[in-house]
C-alpha cells in the first residue's frame, strides 16, 4: 500500500536515533582532537630517518649519505649533501654521512620507495597526520634533525617491522665481525708465512691472540 | 484550592503581567503600549524557539543518521569551560552570519533585493497575530482568523518571487518561478484539508474551533478533530502540505542544497540570507500551531485531570512536538523530483482532500446518528477515506515498483 515505505523508513531512522544512545556499534563517530584514532598497523604518511640512539640522534644517523633514496624518489623530494668528514657507524666502521637530509613534505606523495631501496634500513615510513604549518616553504621542509626519530620510535609504530629489521642488521653485523676476525686471521697467518724471508727488513708484526 | 488557585493564576499570569504594564503606562498610550507587548513576547518567544529548532534539528538529524552533531561550541572567553552540549551554536550562528559580508549584485534592483527577506519575515510572522496561545491568549480575536491566516501566510510567495526578481541572475529567477509552482500547487490541498475542519466546527474563528474540541468522554478520550477518520485523513493530508508549503524536506527542492546552488537565494549572503531561513522555520512554527489548534486541540489538554497545566504549556508543547515530527521526517525521506512533486499535489492530494470534504460532510449530517448506528457512522466514514487512498495509491504507483539494484552488492 502507498505509504507504508514511508513508515518503514520513519522506524528505521527512529531505530537509529535511539540505538545512537545506548549502541556503540552504531555510533562509530570519533571525536577527535579529544579522543587520539587508532591507525591501522599499515598506515604510512612521510618518511622518518632511522638513529640508533635517542640521546644522540645526530651521531647515530643509520643513513650513509648513499643517496639512492634521492635518485629513486619520483617526486624529487629528498636532497641530500654528502659529509666529507667519516664517522663510525654502530658496527664501528668510519662512514659518510649526511650533512644535510631534507625531505620537502609538501612534494612528498608517501610512496615509500625510498624505504624499499634504501639498502641500510636508515629512512622508514612514519605514522604522523598532524603536519599543518603555517609556511609552506619553511613550515613543510623538514631537515635532518626533524627527519631523525630514534629506533625505539620505529617499534612502538611497526613493532612487526622493527623486530626483522632489527634482528636482520644484528646478524648482518656479527656475520661482518665474524668476517672481519676471521680476515685478520688469515691476514696474520700470511704475514707471519713470509716473514722468515726478509726478516731483517720489516719489524713482526704481533702474532693473533684471538 | 491552592493547585486550583495557582493554575488558574498560571493560567492568566502572563496577561496578568501586561495589564500590569499597561496600567503604568499614561492613558493615551495605553492601547499602543498592550498591543506592543503582545508583539514583542511573540517575536522574543518565537525568535527563541526558532534559535533552538535550528540546533535541536542538527542534533536530531544527527541521532537519526547515527551522527553526533554539533557538540562543540561551548562559552565564549572560556575555551576550556563546558560544552553545554553544544546549545550555544544558534547564538555562534547569529553572531556568524550578522558578521558576514552583505553581497548585493551590481545589476540588481537594489531596493527589491533588499525589501525581499524583509517582507518575507514580516509576512511569515503575520500568522501568528490569530492563533491561540492559551485559554486567555488570542493576539488579535478576528473572526475570519482561518482566512487571515490563509491570505496573510500566501503573501510571502510574493517575497520570494521578489527574491529570484530582483537578483537578476536568470537562475535566481527561474528557481523562484519553480519555488512559486510548488507553493501554489500546495496552497490548494492545504486549505481543501482545512475545510472540513470548518465545516464541522461551523465556524472560521481559530478560538471556536479550539471550543469545539474541548470534550472528554469518560474523561480521558479528547474529542480532537484528529481522532476522527475525516479529522485524521485531513491532518495527514495537511502535513504533507505543509511541509511543501514551508519547503521542507521532502519537498525542499526549491533550494535543494545538493543539487542547486541555493535556488531563488542564491544571490543572498549574510544577515540577509538569514532572514529567510527564518521565515522558513517561522513559517513552519505558525502552520504547526495552525495545525495543532486545527486537529490536536489547541490548548487544550489530552486528560481531563491534566487541565491543571496551564493551557498556553499545552499549546507550546504540541507545537514543539510538531516541530520534531517534521524534524523526523527530513531526517527520514528523500528529496522528490519537481514532476513528482506537481503529480503528487494534482493527481493525488486534490482529489482525496475533495474526498474528505464529502467525509465531513457525511459526518456532520450524521450527527444525531446514536448507539449501533455510531458504529456504522464510523465504519462508513473509515471506508470513504481509505477505499479511494487505496485505489489512487495503487493506480499512481502502478508500474513502479522498488528498485533493484543488479550490479550493488546487497
Amino acid at each position: 500500500m502507498l505509504g507504508t515505505g514511508i513508515l518503514k523508513g520513519l522506524a528505521v531512522t527512529a531505530k537509529n536515533f535511539v540505538g545512537s544512545y545506548h549502541d556503540p556499534a552504531r555510533m562509530v563517530t570519533q571525536e577527535y582532537p579529544d579522543v587520539q584514532p587508532q591507525l591501522p598497523a599499515a598506515y604510512r604518511n612521510f618518511p622518518f630517518l632511522v638513529t640508533e640512539n635517542a640521546t644522540d640522534p645526530m651521531g647515530t644517523l643509520r643513513c650513509v649519505a648513499c643517496q639512492i633514496c634521492e635518485k629513486e624518489c619520483p617526486p624529487q623530494c629528498i636532497y641530500i649533501e654528502k659529509s666529507k668528514d667519516k664517522k663510525p657507524d654502530a658496527a664501528g666502521k668510519p662512514q659518510l654521512y649526511p650533512a644535510i637530509f631534507a625531505i620537502d613534505t609538501s612534494v612528498c606523495m608517501s610512496c615509500q620507495i625510498c624505504v624499499e631501496v634504501c639498502p641500510f634500513d636508515a629512512i622508514k615510513m612514519d605514522q604522523v597526520f598532524e603536519v599543518a604549518a603555517t609556511d609552506r616553504f619553511t613550515g613543510l621542509l623538514l631537515n635532518r634533525e626533524q627527519l631523525a626519530k630514534p629506533n625505539s620510535y620505529f617499534h612502538e609504530i611497526h613493532p612487526t617491522d622493527a623486530d626483522e629489521v632489527d634482528t636482520r642488521l644484528a646478524a648482518e653485523r656479527k656475520a661482518a665481525e665474524e668476517k672481519a676476525k676471521a680476515a685478520a686471521a688469515a691476514k696474520a697467518a700470511v704475514v707471519a708465512k713470509p716473514a722468515p724471508a726478509p726478516s731483517a727488513t720489516a719489524p713482526k708484526p704481533p702474532p693473533p691472540t684471538a | 484550592m491552592i493547585i486550583a488557585a495557582i493554575d488558574s493564576y498560571l493560567e492568566v499570569a502572563p496577561l496578568a503581567w501586561r495589564d500590569a504594564v499597561v496600567q503604568w503606562c499614561p492613558e493615551p498610550t495605553q492601547w499602543m503600549v498592550h498591543q506592543l507587548i503582545t508583539i514583542v513576547v511573540i517575536l522574543a518567544v518565537f525568535g527563541t524557539l526558532f534559535a533552538f529548532t535550528t540546533i535541536a534539528e542538527r542534533k536530531l538529524l544527527g541521532r537519526l543518521q547515527n551522527r553526533l552533531g554539533p557538540n562543540r561550541s561551548g562559552l565564549p572567553w572560556w575555551q576550556k569551560g563546558p560544552k553545554l552540549w553544544g546549545l550555544t551554536q544558534p547564538f555562534a550562528d547569529a553572531v556568524k552570519t550578522l558578521t558576514k559580508e552583505d553581497i548585493v549584485p551590481a545589476a540588481a534592483d537594489k531596493l527589491l533585493h533588499f525589501l525581499a527577506p524583509t517582507l518575507i519575515v514580516a509576512f511569515s510572522l503575520l500568522g501568528f497575530a490569530v492563533l491561540p496561545f492559551g485559554r486567555h491568549m488570542v493576539p488579535v480575536g478576528l473572526d475570519a482568523a482561518l482566512l487571515y491566516f490563509f491570505a496573510a501566510g500566501s503573501a510571502t510567495e510574493l517575497a520570494i518571487f521578489m527574491a529570484g526578481w530582483a537578483s537578476r541572475n536568470k537562475y535566481s529567477l527561474l528557481a523562484a518561478m519553480r519555488a512559486l509552482a510548488q507553493v501554489i500547487s500546495y496552497e490548494l490541498p492545504l486549505i481543501l484539508s482545512v475545510v472540513p475542519i470548518v465545516l464541522i466546527a461551523g465556524t472560521l474563528s481559530l478560538q471556536d474551533i479550539v471550543h469545539a474540541q474541548g470534550f472528554w468522554t469518560f474523561g480521558f478520550l479528547p474529542h480532537w478533530f484528529v481522532f476522527t477518520p475525516w479529522g485524521f485523513a485531513g491532518f495527514i493530508l495537511f502535513l504533507i502540505s505543509a511541509l511543501a508549503e514551508s519547503n521542507r524536506s521532502p519537498f525542499d527542492l526549491p533550494e535543494a542544497e545538493s543539487e542547486l546552488i541555493a535556488g531563488h537565494l542564491t544571490e543572498y549572503s549574510g544577515f540577509k540570507y538569514a532572514l529567510f531561513f527564518m521565515s522558513e522555520y517561522f513559517g513552519l512554527t505558525a502552520l504547526s500551531g495552525l495545525g495543532v489548534t486545527l486537529f490536536l486541540g489547541g490548548w487544550q489538554a489530552p486528560c481531563a485531570f491534566l487541565q491543571f497545566i496551564p493551557s498556553w504549556l499545552w499549546f507550546m508543547g504540541k507545537v514543539i512536538g510538531m516541530l520534531l515530527l517534521f524534524i523526523w521526517i527530513r531526517g527520514t525521506l528523500l528529496r522528490l523530483r519537481i514532476d513528482q512533486l506537481t503529480r503528487l499535489a494534482w493527481q493525488f492530494m486534490v482529489p482525496l482532500t475533495l474526498i474528505n470534504l464529502g467525509n465531513a460532510a457525511f459526518w456532520a449530517l450524521t450527527a444525531g446518528w446514536t448507539g449501533p448506528l455510531q458504529l456504522v457512522r464510523w465504519g462508513v466514514s473509515f471506508a470513504i477515506i481509505v477505499i479511494p487512498f487505496v485505489l489512487m495509491g495503487r493506480r499512481l504507483s502502478a508500474g513502479r515498483r522498488p528498485r533493484t539494484y543488479r550490479y550493488a552488492a546487497s
